[in-house]
């Protein structure tokens, strides 16, 4: 505990991530915030106290043994660090970039009690990133095979998580993917610039590695069904197919050309990589004027993703005030450095186009905040005759997603709660359906990556009890 | 990689036929459905009917007009050559069912979608009549597949250098007039289909038309697709391609079809540069 001594006397102040400069980065793709240096990490490593009862383990969603790892920085065993970073989560390199960690591990931190609490984020992405790049990439122990068979459909984060833990358990693992890429939203929504496309790849590279099978362009529900996979063979089935169906305003005049969902622009921008078109094929709409509808981080992105394309001016319409914004504080952050305006307490009534059918603006009206409504808010009012006008030649629709039915449609005896979410059993991810998981945004409806994996560690967990003992 | 085992241009080189090896896809299509298709690395996902499979030989046989940079470019896959992506089947099925008396309606390349459907009519035990428009003789397709699945058969051509000088329209408006037909199945250029579906509302016929939005991953996640049918939005993808013809707003259809005008220009100047 000499440290936690030399740290009282003189306190080190919390490590800023260099990142590239507003100005410069608001027009290009490449990820925005740098990474630490050995120096860096290990000067915001010796901030952390190492307590005994570690507020901001009980704040990760999977408990990761933060001090532990932290520990491990300071003394320069890198390689510790990671390991012990795997114990809990397969993904450390994604979780440290994207976790809303202000309200998670780093909420609770102590140090924050009365300054900058620890950057844990960063601090987990520095152990993986330097693996990534100086580790021996050796594989980790697997046991014998047990010659039982599961299929994982979906590839984001709960999926690939599933898969990854199950291989190490020694079952046969086949990942079925609808995309033509793996990876979930961490490649079709998640941006460039925030998660850069290798490391996912190499995520996923490193689960082949370990024998996972990845089928692509396979659509459960159409191309084979749940029962089917049994009748193939498999003993268990993993459904972790996130809530990917877009939500829309309903407004008038919604299908006019340069208005399309947030999945619709991020999918073309980052999984179809349309920001190089035409050098690529799939084309994407260059907004000068962009509204984007929503708060929460896909609002970001989309905002973000709109300004590095060109735009002269981006806005945020939201409906709310800043302090109900969902979106992690990092990214509004970056957001509004990158120019990014925010229209608040703003809700669109409807949109206008031209004789061609394409967008030129729409009808807001502003709103004032009244009573807290069942989600704890503030519910927001409009205002009688305050209506007025925006200009727009490109709507983003980010106000949230539903489940998409096409899997569970075609899956009689799943059961599902009246928003079309698979319901679980809690302690272990079983559905109603015997032999058959789900976790991720697809019980819970859209969540976070590490919920998402934290779903698939207890699910792995029980499906490899079900293979074992049959219960 | 989806590999192609038969290569054939029709219409002068205009519409060409890709047989592909997709045995996971083959033995599960129905008539009506779709696959996405992903030339290669940079390609963009285009969606096609399936005209034809084999599922003993696990292909698939795709029929498509050349219309811009994506389709050119699978026109230059030669056979040995393939596609790095295949998707399918995606859609919804035909409904199919005995019912009595079935017009099929194709224009262009709807003729290739049209021919499964076609044949289920007629193996479900329907009478079968079908009409096949182009605006001229060479660039019919799919003449003699169609006529050997329908009870009767007619041809129009607009500038009337091959069977009755006209519209599909026109024949069909002789049949309804004298036949108790049942169900009308149209698929073809939007405008065609919107034109059909005017005059069968007329004589209060039911009639399918298949819709072709734009579209992305093909599985209502992305909203690309949307079409109003009955004031009401709906995902092409999944809950069709097929409508109720007299529900469909054709003219939003038709301009959504515009939205990347200039791109596809500019991506098809850029293949014609680069090609020659
Ligand atoms: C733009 C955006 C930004 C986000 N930013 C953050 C962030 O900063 N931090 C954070 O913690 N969370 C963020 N999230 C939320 C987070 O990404 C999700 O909660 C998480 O990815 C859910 O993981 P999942 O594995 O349940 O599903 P997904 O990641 O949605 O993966 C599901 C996969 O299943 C596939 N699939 C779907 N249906 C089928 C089928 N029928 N057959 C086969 N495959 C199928 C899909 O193609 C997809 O690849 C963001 C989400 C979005 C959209
Ligand atoms: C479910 C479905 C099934 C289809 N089946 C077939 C088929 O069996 N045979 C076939 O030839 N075509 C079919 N199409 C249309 C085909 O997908 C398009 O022709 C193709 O995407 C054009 O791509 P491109 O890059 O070559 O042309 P682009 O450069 O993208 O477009 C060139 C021109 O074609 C028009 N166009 C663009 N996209 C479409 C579209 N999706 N549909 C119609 N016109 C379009 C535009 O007006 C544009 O001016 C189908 C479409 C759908 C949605
Ligand atoms: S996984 Fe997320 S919440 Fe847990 S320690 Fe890492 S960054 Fe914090
Ligand atoms: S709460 Fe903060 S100081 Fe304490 S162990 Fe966790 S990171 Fe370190
Ligand atoms: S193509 Fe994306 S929802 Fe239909």
């Amino acid at each position: 505990m000499t440290t936690t001594k030399k740290n009282r006397k003189k306190p080190v102040p919390r490590q800023p991530m260099p990142e590239q400069k507003p100005e410069i980065r608001r027009r290009n793709f490449k990820e925005v915030p740098e990474g630490y240096t050995v120096e860096l990490a290990q000067a915001e490593a010796s901030r952390c106290l190492q307590c005994r009862k570690p507020g901001c383990v009980a704040g990760c969603p999977v408990g990761i043994d933060i001090p532990g790892f932290i520990n491990l920085v300071t003394e320069g065993d890198f390689t510790g660090a990671i390991r012990n970073l795997w114990g809990k989560n397969a993904f450390p390199a994604v979780c440290g970039r994207v976790c809303p960690q202000e309200i998670q591990c780093e909420g609770k931190c102590i140090v924050g009690k009365k300054g900058d609490p620890v950057a844990i984020g960063n601090l987990e992405r520095f152990c993986a990133d330097y693996e990534r790049e100086f580790g021996s990439g050796e594989l980790p122990p697997t046991s014998s095979t047990t010659g039982k068979k599961v299929a994982v459909v979906g590839s984001g984060p709960s999926g690939l998580t599933v898969a990854g833990d199950l291989i190490v358990k020694g079952h046969d693992v086949t990942v079925f993917e609808a995309f033509h890429k793996p990876g979930g939203v961490l490649v079709y929504g998640i941006p460039e610039f925030r998660l850069p496309k290798s490391i996912v790849a190499q995520e996923v590279h490193f689960l082949e590695r370990l024998g996972v099978k990845v089928e692509c362009n396979a659509v459960v529900g159409r191309s084979v069904s749940v029962d089917d996979l049994f009748e193939e063979g498999y003993d268990a089935v993993y459904i972790g197919v996130g809530a990917g169906l877009p939500r829309f305003m309903n407004l008038p005049g919604e299908n006019q050309i340069g208005i399309l969902s947030a999945n619709e622009y991020l999918t073309r921008a980052n999984l179809m990589k349309a920001y190089k078109f035409p050098a690529v094929d799939t084309p994407i709409p260059i907004g000068k004027n962009v509204v984007v509808l929503g708060a929460g981080n896909v609002a970001m992105d989309s905002a973000r993703t709109a300004m590095r394309l060109g735009a002269d001016r981006v806005r945020i319409v939201y409906r709310r005030s800043r302090e109900e914004m969902p979106a992690r504080t990092a990214e509004i952050h970056h957001a509004a450095e990158e120019g990014i305006e925010f229209e608040l307490l703003t809700n669109p009534v409807k949109y206008i186009g031209n004789d061609k059918g394409r967008l030129t603006g729409m009808v807001c009206l502003r709103m004032e905040l009244g009573e807290p409504d069942d989600s704890g808010r503030r519910r927001p009012i409009p205002i009688e005759g305050s209506e007025f006008e925006i200009e727009a030649d490109l709507c983003i629709v980010a106000v949230g997603s539903g489940a998409n039915p096409l899997l569970t449609e075609s899956t009689a005896d799943i059961k599902l709660n009246r928003w079309g979410y698979i319901i679980t059993d809690p302690k272990t991810g079983k559905t109603s359906k015997k032999g058959v998981w789900a976790g991720g945004d697809i019980v819970t409806g859209a969540a976070t990556v590490i919920l998402a994996m934290g779903a698939g560690r207890m699910a792995a967990n029980s499906i490899h009890d079900y293979l074992t003992w049959g219960w | 990689m989806f590999k192609i085992v038969r290569r054939e241009e029709m219409a002068g080189g205009t519409v060409i036929l890709n047989e592909i090896e997709a045995p996971k896809i083959a033995g599960r299509e129905k008539p009506g459905q779709f696959v996405l298709l992903k030339a290669n690395e940079d390609g963009e996902r285009v969606p096609l009917t399936m005209a034809e499979t084999d599922p003993e030989k696990g292909t698939i046989t795709i029929i498509y007009m050349v219309v811009g940079r994506t389709t050119a470019l699978f026109k230059s896959l030669q056979v040995g050559d393939g596609f790095q992506d295949v998707i399918g089947p995606l859609g919804k099925a035909t409904h199919i069912e005995k019912i009595g008396k079935v017009v099929c309606v194709g224009g262009g390349t709807g003729t290739a979608v049209l021919h499964p459907i076609t044949r289920a009519m007629k193996e479900i035990g329907n009478h079968v009549i079908t009409i096949l428009g182009a605006r001229n003789k060479d660039l019919l397709i799919l003449e003699d597949l169609m006529r050997k699945v329908s009870d009767d058969f007619y041809i129009t051509t607009d500038d009337g250098s091959y069977g009755r000088h006209g519209l599909v329209t026109d024949q069909l408006k002789d049949i309804l007039d004298r036949e108790d037909i049942k169900q009308v199945v149209a698929i073809g250029p939007v405008p065609m289909m919107k034109f059909v579906s005017l005059l069968t509302k007329k004589y209060n016929v039911p009639t399918l038309v298949s819709l072709n939005p734009i579209m992305v991953d093909g599985t209502g996640m992305c909203g690309c697709c949307r079409v109003t049918v009955g004031d009401k939005t709906r995902f092409a993808c999944v809950d069709g391609p097929e409508f109720d013809g007299h529900q469909v707003d054709y003219d939003e259809l038709m301009m959504r079809l515009q939205s990347y005008r200039e791109e596809e220009k500019v991506s098809y100047d850029k293949h014609c540069r680069m090609n020659g």
